[in-house]
């Protein structure tokens, strides 16, 4: 499933936190969006979904396989969310419900859009659980979030996501939260699952050692505006622009300090 | 959640043990009083008046000779009527305003704030006495009364913990996900907020059992041919003076019955949470939450490994 984002422009109030920004993710493609924090990755992201906050307003176009999303009804938004666009938040410690068992989160997205009962919801979890590496999943879906390690949790988030088998995967941040060793599983699980479902993936990420691992291109994002382009070796290896260089920097230093 | 493991939960709590049982019977009494009462409660006998409590009289009888424990017993009916009523229109109104201004456009939930604010300000009792006034006293006027005055309460309290959950990644998530404002509201907002509302439900119903209590008191809450504990306070207590022992009856049902929901919220809330449970609830957790350790033993001087209960029930990592 493609994804073009063109001339994307978010305004809050009279500042312009997105400003017309572009971005291709061809079908089947891993594409990554990276910047420092309020570079206005995360509100590219909630344009996309149509879950901008109160106040703030979109122009431009987003298109899904050409079907226009700015300015969609809600409904017709809400028919996508979820089902043929997944989403993977940044921190697994407040994306799950406390008081909603792990198994009935993972299925609500399935229950919502698949006419799914009960019953089958619950072994479907069971299976999506075991599908993302959680240990036990017959208990773990009894569980709630509290019980759950943060790799866990955010193992539960990708379940989610992905448990309509979405056509995009939009991941904002989903490895920042955790630790270095715990990131490693979970980029690693994420990679696997993206490539067994070739569903397409928007992966934002203010780190450029992570987006090497995952995907192949990339497009450099500051002050709202795209400010390098390009694959990531040589978004790595020969940056351009100094925000750029800048990234690479803190991936140097934080790679020799973790190792 | 499991109803089972609620159920456990809130009957190990002092409070919800407590509070079930006091309710249970008093619940149990109202629907046995409106087939059967030890004597007829209205049974005026001039010859048996004052008499002390006996076999007979298990709380002994007022001025005209009723028999003040069936009077108490009937009176069970109107309290749980009231109690009941009260505390849904509270809830409803209560939630159904909190949602309004809270998950709705930006003007329609600035404007239930302000309407909200307002009502807060309204006294409740005044208000039942005005009504009471208008139409006449009875227990709908108590019932409507302490329900919207409660209800405007629970409404303010709950439209901000509304607007907290609102804000929740896990709100924004279940938006991602597809979930319209209906289904946030039913599927995380309201079991996210539901121990505030039971909480605040259970003062309102103690408030309610007051409050027609007081009214009755003052002449304004149930009419003449309906038992009522505050009817019965009020009768008494003009001759608390010489018999002051009969007040007490009436008193203590009061009290306990508001203790009793005040306790139980309390535990309702804390049973209802399962973060503040102390003891994981999943499956296969063999014999952990329904056998406590034997009093008798400490649970260190068991056999290792006899007991077969993980020693760290939290987090699997």
């Amino acid at each position: 499933m493609s994804l073009v984002i063109d001339d994307l422009t978010v305004t809050v109030g009279d500042r312009r936190v997105v400003d017309g920004l572009s971005l291709d993710v061809p079908d089947g493609a891993r594409v990554g969006l990276i910047g420092e924090s309020g570079s206005g990755k995360s509100m590219t992201t909630l344009a996309v979904l149509g879950l901008l906050p109160d106040g703030a307003r979109a122009t431009g176009s987003i298109r899904l396989d050409g079907r226009e999303l700015l300015g969609a009804s809600e409904r017709e938004l809400a028919g996508l969310r979820g089902r043929v666009v997944g989403t993977v938040f940044q921190d697994p410690r407040t994306a799950l419900d406390p008081v909603v068992t792990v198994g009935r989160q993972i299925a609500e997205p399935l229950r919502l859009h698949g006419r799914v009962g009960r019953r089958d919801a619950r072994a479907r979890a069971v299976a999506a659980a075991a599908e993302v590496g959680l240990p036990d999943p017959e208990t773990v879906v009894d569980l709630y979030p509290h019980q759950l390690s943060g790799g866990q949790r955010q193992r539960v988030g990708i379940a989610m996501a992905l448990i309509n088998r979405p056509g995009l995967v939009l991941a904002d941040e989903p490895t920042t939260a955790l630790d270095v060793t715990t990131q490693a599983e979970v980029l690693a699980l994420f990679q696997r699952l993206v490539d067994e479902q070739r569903t397409s993936l928007l992966f934002v990420t203010h780190d450029l050692a992570v987006l090497s691992r995952i995907t192949d291109h990339a497009a450099v994002l500051s002050h709202g505006r795209v400010v390098e382009r390009g694959p990531v070796e040589q978004l790595l290896h020969r940056p351009e622009h100094e925000v750029t260089r800048g990234l690479v920097e803190a991936t140097r230093a934080t790679t020799w300090r973790a190792s | 959640m499991r109803r089972g493991a609620f159920v456990r939960e809130l009957l190990r709590r002092p409070q919800g043990a407590f509070g079930v049982g006091w309710l249970t019977l008093i619940v149990l009494s109202a629907l046995i009083s409106r087939f059967w009462t030890p004597l007829d409660p209205f049974d005026t006998d001039p010859y048996s008046a004052w008499l002390t409590p006996s076999f007979g009289h298990p709380f002994g009888t007022d001025s005209v000779g009723r028999d003040i424990f069936s009077y108490v017993f009937a009176a069970t009916g109107t309290t749980v009527v009231v109690a009941v009523a009260s505390g849904v229109v509270a809830t409803v109104v209560g939630v159904g305003l909190a949602a309004l201004g809270s998950l709705t456009a930006r003007w329609v939930r600035e404007s239930v704030a302000v309407l909200i604010d307002v009502l807060v300000a309204f006294p409740t009792l005044l208000i039942a006495m005005a009504l009471a006034a208008a139409f006449g006293g009875s227990l709908t006027v108590v019932v409507v009364a302490v329900g919207v005055g409660y209800g405007v309460t629970i409404a303010r309290v709950s439209r901000s913990e509304i607007r907290q959950v609102a804000r929740t990644d896990y709100v924004l998530a279940a938006r991602a996900n597809g979930l319209g404002t209906g289904a946030v509201l039913r599927r995380h907002v309201l079991p996210n907020i539901a121990p505030v509302v039971v909480v605040q439900l259970s003062l309102s119903m103690a408030t309610s059992v007051l409050a027609e209590a007081g009214l009755s008191f003052l002449g304004y809450g149930a009419p003449a041919d309906t038992a009522s504990w505050g009817r019965l306070l009020s009768d008494l207590q003009k001759f608390i003076g010489v018999h002051p022992g009969s007040v007490v009856w009436p008193g203590l049902a009061i009290t306990l019955t508001v203790l009793a929901l005040n306790l139980l919220g309390d535990a309702v809330r804390d049973a209802s949470d399962p973060r503040l449970r102390s003891r994981r609830t999943g499956r296969g957790t063999p014999g952990s939450p329904s056998t406590p350790a034997p009093s008798t033993a400490p649970p260190r001087a068991t056999a290792p490994g006899a007991a077969g209960t993980p020693t760290t029930p939290g987090v699997v990592s």
